[in-house]
Parts: C-alpha cells; sequence; structure tokens
C-alpha cells in the first residue's frame, strides 16, 4: 500500500496544476493517470507532439508543455498507464497497471478525470468509421493519425477546432453539418455582454471560422435528422438542412454536441451531485475550492463541470491549496492571498462559457432519439426498449438498467446514462436532473479477476463483516 | 485494405523520426508491421483493420469511437484477456484477435 | 373498494403473489416503492436453489422442492403469455468443494436430510474426476462437488419485467414510486403513502422485502427481518464455460459468470468491499482457472431478507385479520409456488398448503 498526502486522480491540466502546487507547499503527490504519458486529453502526449505537429494542433495544445514539465518533482510520484478502478471513501485507490493491480492510500484526494463526450446517439453511430470528434483529435494528436474522408457534425466549438486542425494537416473534412441554429445564436446573444470579458476565445473562434472557410469547408447549419448510413462500415452521412434531405457519402463520421463531467468516481463514492441546467449534465457539488460532500474529497477541471483547460488548471490550484491548509502546510492567509488571483483568472475564464453554452446546444435530435436507435451501444438497447420499459413502471435508471441492460455493460453507462435520464425525463415531463443516473460501483472500469483477486495481498485480511 | 485514416509521418508532412521502428504483429492472423511504442488502435486503423471485433450481443461490427478509454469498443484480445486497443501501445510479437463475438450463445440453457 | 387486495412491495415476492392472485381473478392493486430503494429483486444470484435448503427444518426443504418442481410450469405459462425468455435452466446444480473434509462433512448433512424426507432427495457427491468429466473447466484444486438434481436457475431481471408486465396485463395495477406508511383497518384496508394518497383495499399482503421491519408493527406484526448483505461480481460475456451453477458460480444466459456470494452482516450497507471482492474472486479462480483473465464488468452488493432462523415468515396478523405477512429471501426459488400455490393460502383454502412451520409467531 502506497501512501501519500494527496492522491490525484488523472493527469490533465487541472491534475498536473494541483500536484505542482500541492507539491511546492511541501505534500507528498502520488498522480495516477490511465495514459502513458501526461497531459489528460486536451494536452495528450504534448510532451512528444508539440514538436512534431504543433504547427497543426496550436499553440493552445503545445501550452500544455509547462505544465507536463511541472510533474517531474521530487514529491510527486506519477504513474502512468494506471487504471484507478475502485475508490473509497477512506481515500484508497485500487488501480492496475499492465494488468498488476496495487493499493494507495490519500489522506486527501483530488478527482481529475475531466470530461467524457456527451454521447450522441443518431441512427447508424454504432458503425465502424463513426468516432467522437474528440477521437479523432486525440489520433491526431497522440497519433499524428488524421481521419480522412470525413464528416463533422454536432454542435460546438471543438467541431470547429478539429476541423480547422485537419485542413492544416492537409486533409479538409467533406463538410460540417452543425445542429445549433440561427435562433440559439440570437438566444446566446443576450450573454454577449458578460462573454466580451472572455474575448480571447471569442476570437479564437472566429480565426477558426474564417480559416474554414478559406480551405472552402461546406458548412450547414441548423441540421436534424442526421442519420449515419452503412451496413458493416458507414458510407454516408444523411440530415435535413433547409428543408431539403441531404446525403453526403463519407467513411468517417466524427460526432460531437458538447462534452459532459465524467462523473464516475465522484459517482461511486455517492457524493452529492446536482444538475447544471446550462451545461445539460450533472456534476458534483463542491465549494468555491472544489471541495465535495465528503470533506475530503475535491474535484477540479472538467469533471467538476465544463470550463476548459485554462478553467481547469485553475481549480487544480485553487483545490490544492484548500488541501495544503486542511493538512496544516499553510495557514488560511496565505491560502487566501494565493488564490485571489487564480479566482480572478478563473472568472475571465469563465466569462464566455454561458454564450458558448446557449448558442451551442445539444442535438436535440440525440436527445430524443427514435425508438429504433442504440442508446446503449454495449448491450444494443435502444431508445424504444427504454420507453417500453417505462411503461412497465421505470421511474427511474436503476430500475431501466434492470430491464433493460442499459449500463451493464464494459463502458459501464458511460455513453448511455444520460440518454436514459434525458429518455425518462421527457416520458414524465419533468428534467433529468430529477430523473437523476444509475448507481456506480467498482469496478470503475473492468478489471480481470485476478487484478481483484490480488487486493487480498494489499489488505490486513477480510473485513470484519466479511464471512 | 483500404482506409481513410492517415499517418502524417508516411506522408512526410512531419517526419517523426522519435517514433518507433516498425515492428511485426498479428491480427486475427494477418501479419502486419507497426510503430513500435505507437497507439495501438491509431496503428490498427492506419493499417486499415476495421471492423477490430463483433459485439457478443448481436454480432454487429464496430471499431474505435472515443479513442480515450471510456467506450470499449476498441476491444481486442491479447493474451487471453479482453483489452481496450486505444489504451495500449504496440508491441513486436503481439498476437492480437477479436474477442469473442456474439449473438451470445445461452451457454447454461438447454 | 379499489382492490380485493392490495400487495404491498412490487419485487419478485410481491409480484408473484399479485400474478397468482390477479389469475384467480382477484382485483388486485400492487404499491411499490422508489427507484433508490433496496431491491433484493435487482440484485440477487438468480438460483432456483434446492440443495442446502432446510437442513434443520425438512418442511422447508418440501415448500422449496415444490417450487422448484412447479417453476417448469410457471416459466412457460409467463413466457406463453408474454413472449419472453426467462433462461430457465433446471439440469441441476452444484455446490463446489475445494477441501475434501468439508464435502464429507456437507454430504453427511444431506443424507440425514434425505432420511427424513423418505430417501428422497436426489443428490450425488461428485469426486474431482467425476466432476471434470461434467465440468472440464475445473481446476486441480477442486476436491469434488454436491450435486442435486432440482436445483436450477434462471434470469432474475427478466422474471421480474415478466412479473411487472404480466400483472398489468392480466388486469392487475402497479403504482410505482409510492412508499406505504400506515396501513388502517375499518371495513377493509386504507393503505397511506408518504406522498400524502390512501389506497383501500379488500386485504393486504406485505411483501415489502426489508420495508416490512418498519411497516409490520402497524399491521400487527413483529416483522423480525434483517438485512445481510451478499456480493456479487460478474464478468464480462464469455463462451460456454460451465454449464450448470453452482450456488456461488453460474454463466448467466447472456455469458457473464456471475460470481458470489458472501454474507455479512452490516446493516443497511449494500455497498461492496475490496477484502470480499477479493476473497470471492479467489475462490472463483481455484473453482474455474481460466477466470483469472476474465474481465468483471459490474459488481455489487444486495441486502438478504433475513429471518432468525433464515426461513420464511407467512403470518396472517392476529390484529388485523385479511392483513397477511410474506416474506423470504429465496423469493426466485419460491416464485413459482408464491404465484401458483399461496394464493389458496391467503384465500383460506382447504387445499391450501401447510405453512403451520412459517408463522412468525416461532420466533416468541
Amino acid at each position: 500500500m502506497t501512501e501519500a498526502d494527496l492522491i490525484v486522480l488523472g493527469a490533465g491540466p487541472a491534475g498536473m496544476a494541483a500536484a505542482c502546487q500541492a507539491a511546492g507547499a511541501g505534500l507528498s503527490v502520488l498522480v495516477l493517470d490511465e495514459q502513458p504519458r501526461a497531459g489528460g486529453q486536451i494536452y495528450r502526449d504534448v510532451a512528444r507532439a508539440a514538436a512534431l505537429r504543433g504547427r497543426i494542433l496550436g499553440s493552445d495544445y503545445t501550452g500544455g508543455q509547462a505544465l507536463v514539465a511541472a510533474l517531474d518533482h521530487p514529491l510527486i510520484a506519477h504513474l502512468p498507464g494506471a487504471v484507478a478502478w475502485r475508490v473509497d471513501p477512506d481515500g484508497t485507490v485500487a488501480f492496475s497497471r499492465a494488468g498488476v493491480a496495487g493499493m494507495a492510500r490519500g489522506r486527501r484526494l483530488l478527482v481529475a478525470t475531466g470530461a467524457l463526450e456527451r454521447p450522441m446517439p443518431v441512427p447508424g453511430w454504432t458503425l465502424p468509421g463513426v468516432m467522437t470528434a474528440g477521437a479523432a483529435q486525440i489520433l491526431l494528436k497522440a497519433s499524428g493519425v488524421v481521419a480522412g474522408d470525413a464528416v463533422l457534425a454536432g454542435s460546438g466549438p471543438l467541431l470547429y477546432l478539429v476541423a480547422a486542425q485537419m485542413v492544416r494537416a492537409g486533409t479538409p473534412p467533406r463538410a460540417l453539418v452543425e445542429t445549433q441554429g440561427t435562433t440559439d445564436l440570437l438566444a446566446a446573444a443576450r450573454h454577449l455582454p458578460g462573454a466580451l470579458a472572455g474575448w480571447r476565445m471569442l476570437a479564437k473562434g472566429g480565426a477558426l471560422l474564417r480559416e474554414l472557410a478559406g480551405a472552402g469547408v461546406p458548412r450547414f447549419r441548423g441540421a436534424s435528422a442526421i442519420a449515419v448510413e452503412g451496413a458493416d462500415h458507414a458510407t454516408a452521412i444523411t440530415f435535413d438542412c433547409g428543408g431539403t434531405r441531404h446525403r453526403i457519402p463519407c467513411s468517417t463520421v466524427l460526432l460531437h454536441h458538447g462534452v459532459v463531467p465524467n462523473t464516475q468516481v465522484t459517482r461511486s463514492l455517492a457524493l452529492a451531485h446536482d444538475w447544471d441546467a446550462a451545461q445539460r449534465a450533472f456534476r458534483p457539488v463542491r465549494d468555491g475550492w472544489g471541495r465535495t460532500s465528503l470533506s475530503t474529497v475535491f474535484v477540479a477541471g472538467d469533471g467538476a463541470g465544463i470550463g476548459g483547460a485554462g478553467v481547469a488548471a485553475l481549480s487544480g490550484r485553487l483545490a490544492a491549496l484548500a488541501i495544503a491548509h486542511d493538512l496544516g502546510r499553510i495557514c488560511a492567509g496565505d491560502r487566501d492571498l494565493a488564490a485571489r488571483p487564480l479566482r480572478v483568472r478563473r472568472a475571465l475564464d469563465l466569462a464566455a462559457r454561458p454564450f458558448l453554452d446557449r448558442a451551442f446546444p445539444p442535438f436535440r435530435g440525440a436527445l430524443a432519439p427514435d425508438d429504433a436507435t442504440i442508446i446503449c451501444r454495449c448491450e444494443e438497447v435502444t431508445a424504444g426498449d427504454i420507453r417500453r420499459h417505462a411503461a412497465l413502471g421505470t421511474l427511474g435508471p436503476n430500475q431501466a438498467k434492470a430491464f433493460s441492460r442499459a449500463g451493464m455493460g464494459p463502458c459501464q453507462g458511460r455513453f448511455c446514462a444520460a440518454s436514459v435520464a434525458e429518455i425518462l425525463a421527457a416520458l414524465q415531463g419533468t428534467s433529468p436532473g430529477r430523473i437523476g443516473t444509475h448507481r456506480v460501483r467498482a469496478p470503475l472500469k473492468p478489471v480481470t479477476l485476478a487484478e481483484i483477486a490480488a487486493l487480498a495481498d494489499d489488505l490486513p485480511g477480510p473485513g470484519p463483516g466479511a464471512s | 485494405m483500404k482506409t481513410a485514416f492517415r499517418d502524417l509521418a508516411a506522408g512526410g508532412a512531419s517526419a517523426d523520426a522519435s517514433e518507433g521502428a516498425r515492428v511485426p504483429v498479428s491480427f486475427e492472423g494477418r501479419a502486419l508491421l507497426l510503430r513500435a511504442g505507437a497507439n495501438l488502435a491509431a496503428e490498427l486503423l492506419v493499417a486499415g483493420v476495421m471492423p477490430f471485433r463483433h459485439t457478443p450481443v448481436s454480432g454487429a461490427p464496430r471499431g474505435p469511437f472515443c479513442m480515450m478509454g471510456a467506450c470499449y469498443d476498441c476491444l481486442v484480445r491479447i493474451g487471453g484477456v479482453t483489452q481496450q486497443a486505444c489504451m495500449i501501445e504496440v508491441a513486436g510479437g503481439m498476437e492480437i484477435a477479436m474477442p469473442p463475438a456474439g449473438p451470445a450463445d445461452g451457454g447454461t440453457d438447454d | 373498494m379499489e382492490a380485493d387486495w392490495a400487495i404491498v412491495g412490487g419485487g419478485v415476492v410481491g409480484l408473484s403473489v399479485a400474478y397468482g392472485l390477479v389469475r384467480r381473478g382477484h382485483r388486485v392493486l400492487v404499491l411499490d416503492g422508489s427507484d433508490a430503494d433496496f431491491r433484493a429483486s435487482r440484485g440477487n444470484f438468480g438460483l432456483i436453489w434446492v440443495q442446502s435448503k432446510g437442513l434443520a427444518e425438512p418442511a422447508y426443504a418440501r415448500w422449496t422442492r415444490a417450487s422448484a418442481a412447479l417453476w417448469k410450469d410457471f416459466a412457460a405459462e409467463l413466457s406463453a403469455a408474454s413472449g419472453a425468455d426467462l433462461s430457465l435452466s433446471q439440469r441441476g446444480g452444484y455446490e463446489f468443494f475445494l477441501d475434501e473434509g468439508a464435502l464429507e462433512l456437507q454430504a453427511r448433512r444431506y443424507d440425514r436430510l434425505k432420511q427424513e424426507l423418505g430417501g428422497d432427495y436426489p443428490y450425488q457427491v461428485l469426486g474431482h474426476n467425476a466432476l471434470k468429466r461434467e465440468e472440464p473447466a475445473i481446476g486441480p484444486r477442486v476436491a469434488g462437488a454436491l450435486f442435486h438434481d432440482e436445483d436450477g436457475h434462471v434470469n432474475p431481471l427478466a422474471l421480474l419485467r415478466t412479473l411487472a408486465s404480466e400483472v398489468r396485463r392480466c388486469g392487475g395495477t402497479v403504482v410505482n414510486g409510492v412508499t406505504v406508511t400506515d396501513v388502517a383497518q375499518s371495513g377493509g384496508f386504507t393503505l397511506r403513502t408518504a406522498d400524502g394518497r390512501s389506497f383501500r383495499a379488500g386485504r393486504v399482503v406485505m411483501a415489502a422485502g426489508l420495508g416490512a421491519a418498519t411497516l409490520g408493527p402497524r399491521l400487527g406484526f413483529r416483522a423480525p427481518v434483517r438485512p445481510q448483505r451478499g456480493q456479487v461480481l460478474i464478468t464480462e460475456r464469455m463462451p460456454p464455460l460451465l454449464s450448470r451453477p453452482s450456488g456461488t458460480l453460474r454463466q448467466v444466459n447472456e455469458g457473464g459468470i456471475q460470481i458470489g456470494a458472501s454474507n455479512e452482516e452490516v446493516g443497511l450497507d449494500d455497498g461492496t468491499s475490496a477484502s470480499v471482492s477479493a476473497r470471492i474472486a479467489a475462490e472463483a479462480i481455484a473453482v474455474l482457472p481460466d477466470l483469472a483473465r476474465a474481465r468483471v464488468v459490474r459488481s455489487w452488493g444486495a441486502l438478504r431478507i433475513m429471518s432468525p432462523d433464515g426461513l420464511p415468515i407467512y403470518q396472517q396478523s392476529a390484529a388485523m385479520p385479511g392483513a397477511f405477512m410474506v416474506t423470504c429471501h429465496s423469493g426466485i426459488t419460491l416464485a413459482a409456488a408464491h404465484a401458483l400455490r399461496l394464493p389458496a393460502w391467503l384465500e383460506g383454502r382447504a387445499d391450501a398448503p401447510d405453512l403451520e412451520v412459517f408463522r412468525e409467531d416461532r420466533f416468541s
């Protein structure tokens, strides 16, 4: 059993920044990260890839190198390739590296597990060749692989960034099929005065759009009824736009309509979560430092609510300050003094968020899929299955899971829980926030039985309740 | 096999000297030369491997979807263990197979 | 009167009783709790299990065997009406032993029960080699198994879903998301729920699982039930590995290997623990070494509803005649009896099964 003052789950911007800040205050820090190299998804593999592909990926990406470099600190133990699969309220974490299980215990725990793509169930989305836009970007960052013959579909600034990166890589997408419409932009306009404080982010968006226009990438706005055609592989995307049905042949479809906090760990700890109506997602309840409803557990970064990489790093530092104070390494005065500029910058970085949330809402057609559309990719459960089971008295996601198997597969509901909540909410005329999500339990990621059995070596013997 | 996925380094657009030498692996018995240390799912995509598996539920074909270890669609089998191809790096000699596919045989039914 | 019978509890026990009553023409109302309630019906192991039941009480062995024998017709009836496949298999089942002495000790207990049952208790002792012929996947450390002809398993979630659907289709009413907080008797029963609603019924069956502990006294029952936790692991879907179930391992119809089980006295905590998971994982690997490399996709804890002696309770209230308590920790095994035999007992008919031994005043 490894012991540390602080265990950080995830080496993205929040986790890396928190680890540095905490180590700087004298805390021993153990960073557990699934990936072979630090960076999270936003700075995926940045230490290797910045020099190779920095031109394509842009300065927002290459800027992550500083955070990765700062992980090299005598008080920080960074374990790459470490999959945390059980987290207990006493700060114990069971994890596996290359199939070998181990345990660690931290006096404090920081969950910095980032975001997941919001599931976008449309007909054909399980076909080979259909990926998330984030996946295409990860391929580019980590592997220098660009998806060709592609159409991007959905909504959100990430679509523009990925499209522009594909243009720079010499493989522009065939089209951008955007589900947000003019009314969304008009509604978002009332957030513009506030958003101007975050003008840099808006300016970047404008530059991306000019880049796409310059490359001649066709854009379709206000698209609906999106479907992917194909028998064994994607062969085309079809959609309604401007009163006509369009069909664009392609072998890659990249879907995206926002990202949502990855709450698997915080859910498994049964922490309090609330519904963020603006971002249409659950997030853990936390205070201004990121402290959750369990006082020894903190959350920072997109896993605490979507704010982007800059906000994530600042939130990570704030959490580390609170943890350093908790553990008696800094006094309240020093904590607050150090926090003040971080809070100012965080507020600035968040200024454009309400505008973006409103301008790029989730695709309605994917929130209420047709009956025949699969919503649980693992167990191949359709939206219609959920609706039929609702008629048998399924009030909530746990019963929906028991009746339909949605959420029982290896992804453990990461790509269906939101859809189940949306469908049940629509049937009951309420908000997904009132429906909730199914219970999350260990193993947070499937591990072999041998790995689970191996924990016996790390434990003091059967628990008091065991027979 | 035809693939829509292009390795930038191979095209010379950003020559990538630091990334590994090519090593032999096999996928369902097919011999492949992939870059050692590179992301397995990405390498298989560039090599034109698709699908990665057929689901145990209906036998439907699947390939990588999220590339970040969350969706479990890129599952392959290495050394008798189901693995996420997007979460492991290429090593020489890897024998990669598709996991058992469905539709599931009941196993316990008469 | 809205209903002839109100059933408090929409789990497998309540719905089995409700199904039995609706198919005899009664107007039935089922009041079911919330999505987050403790639900043994969603967490159980799915066994239709005869061996080891009633070693200290042959009447329980008889009742269990009666239900197991009814299961084939019960499942066929449900499937014919609904089209649902319950994945019922009753080809016998094992209790695996790593220790030869423990196997012999348990075999002696089975033999005593067999004598008490007049020689009718179809079990066999299988040594390692005999077992290996049946189940080639067993490991070298397995000493053998007790095999009982009448054991089997079913998909318990398919059963729950099918009962929920069939009770409705046959005219029953199921109200979900309500918690019954009080029951009063005055020319029938009035059941009040936490959200301020009230329901009327001629008679009441309390099949509320652990909820009986708080509601029972309102109906004049002692309701001495307590939670006992069991933890379960289930693997990814696998090709056929185990042809019959055991008390701790079974391959479910979808292909996953389900692994249990623990008996823990931890109160109302249905979580999982690293220590128990590790122990049951190690035991499963000892029995089926191939499982070492199988991925566990889920684990859960669920709370059994235990009476002091572990046997069911069937009791009509002395204080409120017409109110009945039905509880057990083997709701799947007993589902067939609860649907097909218990209604006659509830109706007070002459051909009712003799359930005297399961009265709750045995605990007084």
